[in-house]
């Protein structure tokens, strides 16, 4: 064609969006940032971002947010490609960074879950864990949460961006109580909470309505899980119960899921049975 | 009435001090009960203080309970100080807009309506006396601190109620209050009635009591007063031995007991961040997409892994050392730094701790085992 030459153009660095096991909720952070979203695409290039369009443009990539864990064969091949395709690897979400909510099944027999939900478990072919991506690739930076801040992964792109390490604190969600003049709810007896040894990020969602805190940002820099736990249990928590607190999203991330385990572990309920023994011939 | 004079006034006249000093355009804080706990908030008239609530604390433990009668200050401090009207936990220090060479720098408006508490314990009076050298005293006091700090009216409740967790009669900072307030409350509430014995403290609290009804005191509100006051006293149970304290940490940096107690500290800061004394932050710079700068001024705590990092990592890697920074720093390197202790015994450290560490015992077991050195095994930067 010879119509007008485009603008040339500016050379914007680019950034692909990738899923893997997941819920998608991390990458619609990227969509979620209403008020930025045109300034972010005038300064970068999103050049592959399947939520957004399904058009693509090939690699090499600047930076690559990879949202969820790897849970079969071809996504162990896939995440490969990924990173050698991309200059900055960036993992979103609980999913990405400790193996998401599916990493319960690390905890489980071999294929008890796939048994138990599956009417035809043998058309599966999926490993036997669900991992964080770092278990795969080398990884350069891993945002937390689930599902993440959207100001967090707008900085995290904006120090890219700028060369700069992102502001992203690795204290206790505590802190972000503390600063917003939230009522301590383990202080004053109304509900368990995760917040002394979670990363904050959230802003304190939770405790701000009275819900402890459930983990979603996984383990703080410094996370005293067993003290924690030994102080749920003292004020009357049973084992099994504080396992399956730790045992969220974050079930996969090393510092909850060793509490998990030596509470005993969460003996997952599915269909009111459990994962260990609920084979096809247990259900009813 | 003069500066050390004393009057008496009924709860109407709680009320009218509340008017006069909005009238006179003082923002009025002072305390309230939100969500369980008696925190700071807005406050136009007695009905807004937490009339006929009553505390319960214990280490890691704390609870409201309701009663019908009306005394309005029978209960010790809650998690929130006023240190967060002062030194917020988060504010902007100075954004910076580049458009091609030019860069212009806005620092925030500092201008703010002047700030009168309304029922501020003495502990909560010496604490802000401590925060005053930190932030306002020295060669470099800080803005932000100094136009809040400026002009604010005190008035303080003295000590009648103190819960499990004070020991402001080890730190000599209550239960009755000696300066650094314009006016001074005692509530009694007696066979002679409800009524506070107010003291003056400033010619400004004169000035403002002259528009309060008020009556003449009489030897028998004084005794009473002295009694409240002492009985207080006698409440307090809660000892820090301070003789020789300073030293004693200084000395006892290998002690045990600091790995003992990081086997139980969770490092989630909350002892710091309830601290009226606590002044610790982090200074960030972000840049937003527009390519302005900015800086930002937010609450942190020393037991954050990221709080001493240097290059190359953290300095106070183990939960052990951050707890010895903490308790070394309030009881004694802020005798260095500031000549005074940062602590006055106001106990939200020990109520608000999840898993209930008791600052006064774990000095108290240094005392005891004075000199006592950790084995080698366990020594160096353990992570715990
Ligand atoms: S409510 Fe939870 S997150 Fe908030 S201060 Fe208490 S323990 Fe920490
Ligand atoms: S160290 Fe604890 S008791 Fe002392 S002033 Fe701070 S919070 Fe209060
Ligand atoms: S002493 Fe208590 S409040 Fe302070 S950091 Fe340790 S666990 Fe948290």
């Amino acid at each position: 064609m010879t119509t007008a030459a485009p603008p040339a153009p500016v050379s914007r660095p680019s950034l692909a969006v990738w899923k893997f096991a997941s819920c998608d909720g991390c990458q619609l952070s990227l969509l979620d940032c209403e008020d930025e979203l045109l300034a972010l695409a005038e300064t970068v290039h999103i050049a592959h971002f399947t939520e957004m369009s399904r058009a693509s443009v090939a690699g090499p990539y600047d930076v690559s947010l990879v949202e969820g864990s790897i849970t079969t064969p071809d996504d162990a091949n896939r995440i490969v490609a990924i990173r050698a395709n991309s200059r900055r690897l960036v993992t979103i979400g609980a999913c990405a960074t400790a193996g998401g909510i599916q990493g319960l099944r690390n905890f489980a027999a071999s294929g008890a879950y796939a048994e138990t939900v599956y009417a035809h478990p043998e058309y599966l072919d999926s490993l036997e864990t669900s991992t964080p991506i770092s278990a795969h690739v080398q990884v350069d930076y891993e945002l937390h949460g689930c599902p993440i801040d959207r100001r967090q992964l707008l900085e995290v792109i904006l120090a890219g961006l700028a060369g700069r390490t992102p502001v992203v604190p690795g204290h206790s969600v505590c802190q972000e109580c503390k600063g917003r003049g939230t009522v301590c709810l383990l202080v004053t007896g109304a509900t368990p909470c995760l917040g002394p040894v979670t990363r904050s990020g959230c802003g304190a969602l939770c405790p701000a309505v009275g819900r402890g805190c459930f983990g979603c940002f996984g383990p703080a820099d410094t996370a005293n899980t067993a003290s924690l736990a030994a102080h749920l249990r003292s004020q009357g928590m049973a084992p099994v119960e504080v396992s399956r607190l730790f045992a969220t999203f974050n079930a996969g991330a090393p510092a909850f899921r060793d509490e998990a385990s030596a509470q005993g572990g969460p003996v997952p309920v599915v269909f009111g049975r459990t994962a260990r023994s609920g084979g096809k011939e247990d259900r009813s | 009435m003069r500066i050390g004079e004393a009057v008496v006034m009924g709860s109407e006249g709680l009320d009218a001090l509340l008017t006069t000093l909005i009238e006179l355009g003082y923002e009025t804080r002072g305390p309230v009960v939100r969500d369980g706990a008696i925190m700071p908030g807005p406050v136009r008239e007695v009905a807004d203080l937490p009339v006929g609530t009553h505390d319960v604390q214990a280490p890691g433990r704390y609870g409201l309970e309701q009663s019908d009668d009306d005394t309005v200050f029978a209960w010790a401090v809650g998690p929130g100080s006023w240190k967060a009207e002062f030194f917020p936990p988060s504010q902007e220090l100075w954004h910076s807009t580049v458009d091609g060479e030019s860069v212009t720098t806005t620092t925030p408006d500092l201008d703010m309506p002047p700030l009168a508490i309304v029922g501020a314990r003495p502990c909560e009076l010496a604490a802000l006396a401590v925060l005053d050298r930190v932030l306002l005293d020295g060669a470099f006091p800080d803005p932000r601190y100094a136009a809040r700090r400026d002009g604010t009216f005190l008035v303080t409740a003295e000590c009648g109620s103190p819960a499990a967790t004070c020991f402001c009669t080890s730190m000599g900072t209550g239960p009755g209050a000696d300066s650094g307030f314009d006016l001074a409350l005692t509530e009694l509430n007696d066979d002679d009635g409800h009524r506070f014995v107010v003291r003056i403290g400033s010619d400004r609290g004169a000035e403002v009591l002259a528009a309060v009804p008020v009556s003449e005191v009489t030897a028998a509100d004084l005794a009473a007063r002295d009694r409240v006051l002492s009985s207080s006293g006698d409440l307090i149970d809660r000892r820090l031995e301070t003789r020789g304290l300073a030293d004693l940490l200084a000395r006892n940096l290998e002690h045990p007991r600091w790995d003992e107690v990081a086997d139980r500290c969770l490092a989630c800061g909350n002892c710091t961040l309830v601290c009226p004394t606590c002044f610790c932050s982090d200074v960030s710079d972000t840049t937003d997409l527009t390519g302005d700068v900015h800086r930002q001024r937010t609450w942190a705590s020393c037991f954050d892994l990221d709080h001493s990092h240097l290059h190359g990592g953290p300095v106070r890697s183990s939960t052990s050392s951050r707890y010895r920074q903490w308790l070394t720093h309030k009881l004694s390197t802020w005798w260095d730094q500031f000549d005074t202790s940062g602590c006055v015994g106001c106990g939200r450290c020990i109520a608000w701790c999840p898993v209930g560490i008791d600052l006064t015992e774990e000095a108290a077991a240094i005392r005891e085992t004075d000199g006592a050195v950790r084995s080698l095994s366990t020594a160096p930067g353990r992570a715990r």
